[in-house]
């Protein structure tokens, strides 16, 4: 037994030497040359698709003063891409281009809605020439920059193909100066808006009132109206509003990244396009009403005086109002001095 | 004719600007642009990755799609170039592009923009091939040489590869098999809708 045990631990003992040998022959050299290969230096470091997973717009450190330029990598401009060539395009062409539509089947329909009673010949003081001028700086402005705005969007593909690539470019290029500087006018001409006749414009039980009956523009109700009737006033806080939205919005846009980030600088774009667009289809509406629409609207605007029927008819509480204050003494003398003006016009 | 990208292998990029300077040098370009530059993301700290950045030449460009004058052309190579004579600089592509290429010089105060500048692949402008006015405005023309972007020649680790975009990716694959290992060509998926397999 003991004899056996002996020779069985001496061959043990060569077993395991030779496996030792075995080892350090083979598995030393292969792991010795496996070893580099295995180790991938950069393991620890960011991933792509990780970043990408992470955030919208994958940021890091970089050399040179520009601080956009740290934004390695920002997929979100494809969904601004979608906005800007799909989705405000929709917007655009139905709003514009409903709202011509529905001024068109109106005038059809209803159209020039006159002064019932005639002329009286007597007229009244309706906007004075400060108020005038506010309103066409205005005006004026916002045209040019509803054409060179819009031009933005749709000239592309509607005047492009018209008047090619170096036509396009130089009317594009000064309907972006136009754009940038008659906004500082524009801008003023909202603020002044918004000051002078913010009197009259706050919604009260009268706007109900002249809502529920149809304003006088659907059927042949009169519902009386102070200075400003529910519409006008819903044209002032569309100024006041969409104004003050285009204005911030666009002038992030003009001073690029002064305070924002180029997602801030999409939103801006995204808000400035919408607003702008429905803004301009709002505005037509007031253009309609304001010219072909109403007879004996338009010198409101034109000469600051109404004729008092047209007053009576439209705004039945201002021109009792008005009356009351200057007494009808006022605008017949006035009114006689017109009506002899009248005939050259 | 060739399908012409860039490919920055991440794991080489050891941040050494040589890309942005040649980039600066070769084409003039002026202070305060750049066409091509290196962005370190967790700058030293763990899992530090540096990559060099430029227009990536993308397909269906977004820069392109959104320019309101159509200002943007793809060459025969796959190239995205411009039109300084059309571009208006409504800084659009900016807000488009994924990669922050576009560029421009300020030419007024309150950092008005100027005509749009970007990486032009080292092939020029609309201009004719090496002139004078191609030079001015988009810098040399290194492919109506027969040259590679310079970036990517310059590179001192080779990290940035330009060429056809099979053969770089060719040469990417080898790199990723040989060393065992590679963290992907960055950018490719946002620019070609296509990954390299690592």
């Amino acid at each position: 037994m003991a004899r056996f045990l002996a020779r069985f631990f001496a061959q043990a003992r060569f077993i395991v030497g030779a496996l030792a040998l075995l080892f350090v022959v083979t598995l030393g050299p292969v792991s010795a040359q496996q070893q580099p290969t295995s180790v991938n230096p950069t393991a620890s470091a960011v991933k792509e698709d990780e970043l990408l997973r992470q955030m919208r717009i994958i940021s890091g450190r970089g050399t040179i003063p520009d601080a956009q330029s740290y934004n390695l990598e920002q997929p979100a401009g494809r969904e601004w891409r979608e906005f800007h060539q799909v989705t405000l395009p929709w917007i655009g062409a139905i709003a514009v281009l409903g709202m011509l539509a529905l001024l068109v089947g109106f005038y059809l329909w209803r159209g020039m809605v006159k002064i019932e009673r005639g002329r009286s010949g007597r007229t009244i003081v309706r906007f004075n020439a400060f108020e005038r001028f506010t309103h066409w700086v205005t005006a004026s402005c916002f045209i040019v920059l509803a054409i060179s705005g819009l031009n933005i969007t749709f000239g592309k593909s509607l005047l492009l193909p018209l008047l090619g690539p170096e036509a396009f470019t130089a009317w594009s290029q000064w309907g972006k100066y136009a754009h940038n500087y008659l906004s500082f006018p524009f801008t003023i001409g909202v603020v002044l808006i918004a000051l002078i006749w913010i009197t009259g414009n706050i919604p009260n039980k009268t706007d109900v009132e002249w809502l529920k009956r149809g304003g006088g523009m659907v059927g042949n109700d009169h519902p009386p109206a102070y200075r400003f009737n529910a519409g006008q006033k819903m044209i002032y806080w569309i100024v006041i509003l969409g104004g003050t939205a285009v204005a911030v919005s666009g002038y992030l846009l003009m001073f690029p990244f002064y305070g924002t980030t180029v997602a801030g600088m999409q939103l801006a774009q995204i808000v400035h396009g919408i607003v702008g667009v429905l803004f301009v289809a709002a505005m037509l509406a007031h253009i309609y009403i304001g010219t072909i629409g109403m007879e004996g609207a338009f010198e409101a605007m034109g000469t600051g005086t109404v004729d008092e029927n047209w007053a009576k008819q439209h705004h039945a509480l201002w021109l009792t109002e008005e009356q009351a204050r200057t007494g009808p003494n006022a605008s017949q003398s006035q009114g006689q001095a017109r009506a002899a003006a009248t005939p050259a016009e | 004719m060739a399908r012409m990208k860039f490919l920055c292998d991440a794991d080489r990029c050891i941040e050494c600007n040589a890309c942005v300077t040649a980039c600066k040098n070769e084409h003039e370009v002026p202070w305060g642009i750049n066409r091509r530059r290196v962005v370190t993301i967790n700058d030293g700290k763990p899992g530090e990755r540096s990559i060099s950045m430029a227009c990536m030449h993308c397909t269906d460009a977004p820069c392109a799609a959104v320019c309101p004058t159509n200002a943007f052309y793809t060459t025969a190579d796959a190239v995205v170039l411009h039109s300084k004579d059309i571009c208006i600089g409504c800084g659009y592509c900016f807000y488009a592009c994924p990669f922050g290429a576009p560029q421009y010089p300020k030419v007024g105060n309150f950092g008005s923009r100027g005509k749009m500048d970007k990486c032009t692949y080292c092939a020029g402008g609309p201009e004719g091939d090496s002139t004078k006015a191609e030079f001015d405005k988009y810098g040399t023309n290194r492919l109506a040489q027969g040259k590679l972007p310079l970036c990517a020649e310059m590179c001192s680790t080779k990290s940035l590869l330009a060429g056809d975009g099979d053969i770089i990716a060719q040469i990417y694959k080898e790199r990723v098999v040989k060393r065992g290992y590679g963290s992907g060509a960055w950018g490719w998926k946002t620019a070609y809708k296509e990954t390299i397999a690592s």
